[in-house]
């Protein structure tokens, strides 16, 4: 029996340890979780992209449940993203917005007008303190915004069809109810 | 050949010396930033320090410490302040607190239970010499 133990305690022991190692393995350490998340969206105006004189007030959101996109025209992930983008507004039932990140208008509106434009408005953040409020370090990123203007979810990255259908749309439908 | 290499070099060391310019020009400000900087992380490239990185997004956050540093903020309230958007992560230093709590204690707890673990195993040993002088 004590034998059994002293084999038996270290190989545990090795297992636990190799388990927490995988999961390591798998983690993407790019995927820094936001202290954001739980909190109010910052505030903020902007002007609205190609729409010149128009402000982006981020209050008047409140009241809906929507998404704020950060993109931008040189961002090549965001390309890889846009499809989904576009199904998601085909919709009609999820509003997203953009922030057009550290861009120019002229660049941003030749992308949609190629491409297409899956928002229902787009802020532009030319010098990029906005992005840094909501603490941007890559896009493009998504935030989950609640009807109180509370973030409830930040996507890293391109959204995927699989992060879309098992976390996202879900928590619309939570929010939404 | 050789004038023409001093020229050359004599061409690139100004131009470089033209490209370190510091942007701000307050020298307190400038020295807090550094010294504040090399113990926080660049989120873009996660390896290297807010001071190091030459990423777009490292170069705006200098500038907003500069910003927030002007505006008579204490090197605390400008950790806080990029603690708030970007997390623990962004601290070279960890805080100590209940999810670090593993992390800053994990190796003292190892040694206690690897010292326990060798005082019994020497313990039983010592033990089992004095059985086997018994047999003899």
């Amino acid at each position: 029996m004590g034998r059994m133990i002293k084999f038996l305690l270290p190989f545990a022991l090795f297992v636990v340890a190799v388990g927490f190692l995988a999961k390591g393995l798998f983690l993407d350490p790019h995927e820094v979780p936001s202290p954001l998340v739980g909190k109010p969206a910052p505030k903020f105006q902007a002007p609205i992209l190609s729409d010149t004189g128009k402000v982006f007030n981020s209050e008047d959101m409140k009241g809906q449940v929507w998404l704020l996109n950060v993109w931008s025209s040189w961002c090549g992930a965001c390309r890889e993203e846009h499809p989904i983008l576009m199904a998601m507004a085909k919709t009609g039932q999820i509003a997203t917005y953009g922030l057009d990140y550290k861009d120019t208008d002229k660049e941003a509106q030749a992308v949609l007008d190629a491409n297409g434009n899956p928002y229902k408005a787009i802020a532009t953040d030319v010098d990029g303190k906005i992005g840094i409020d909501y603490g941007v370090y890559g896009v493009p990123e998504t935030y989950v915004i609640d009807k109180a203007g509370i973030i409830r979810y930040k996507q890293i990255g391109p959204i995927t069809e699989e992060n879309l259908l098992t976390k996202i749309v879900p928590l619309l439908k939570e929010l939404q109810r | 050949m050789k004038k023409l290499l001093i020229i050359f070099l004599l061409i690139s060391s100004s131009a470089f010396a033209g490209e370190a310019k510091p942007l701000g020009d307050d020298p307190v400000i400038e020295a807090r930033l550094k010294t504040l900087s090399q113990d926080l992380r660049c989120l873009v490239c996660q390896n290297t320090t807010l001071a190091d990185s030459s990423a777009p997004l490292a170069e705006d956050l200098r500038q907003e410490i500069r910003k927030l540093m002007r505006e008579g903020k204490s090197d605390q309230e400008v950790v806080d302040y990029l603690v708030a958007r970007y997390g623990d992560f962004v601290r070279y230093r960890p805080p100590v607190n209940n999810e670090t709590a593993l992390l800053w204690f994990g190796p003292f707890l190892l040694l206690i239970i690897g010292g326990f673990v060798l005082y019994r195993a020497l313990k039983k040993q010592a033990g089992s010499d004095d059985i086997k002088a018994e047999d003899l």
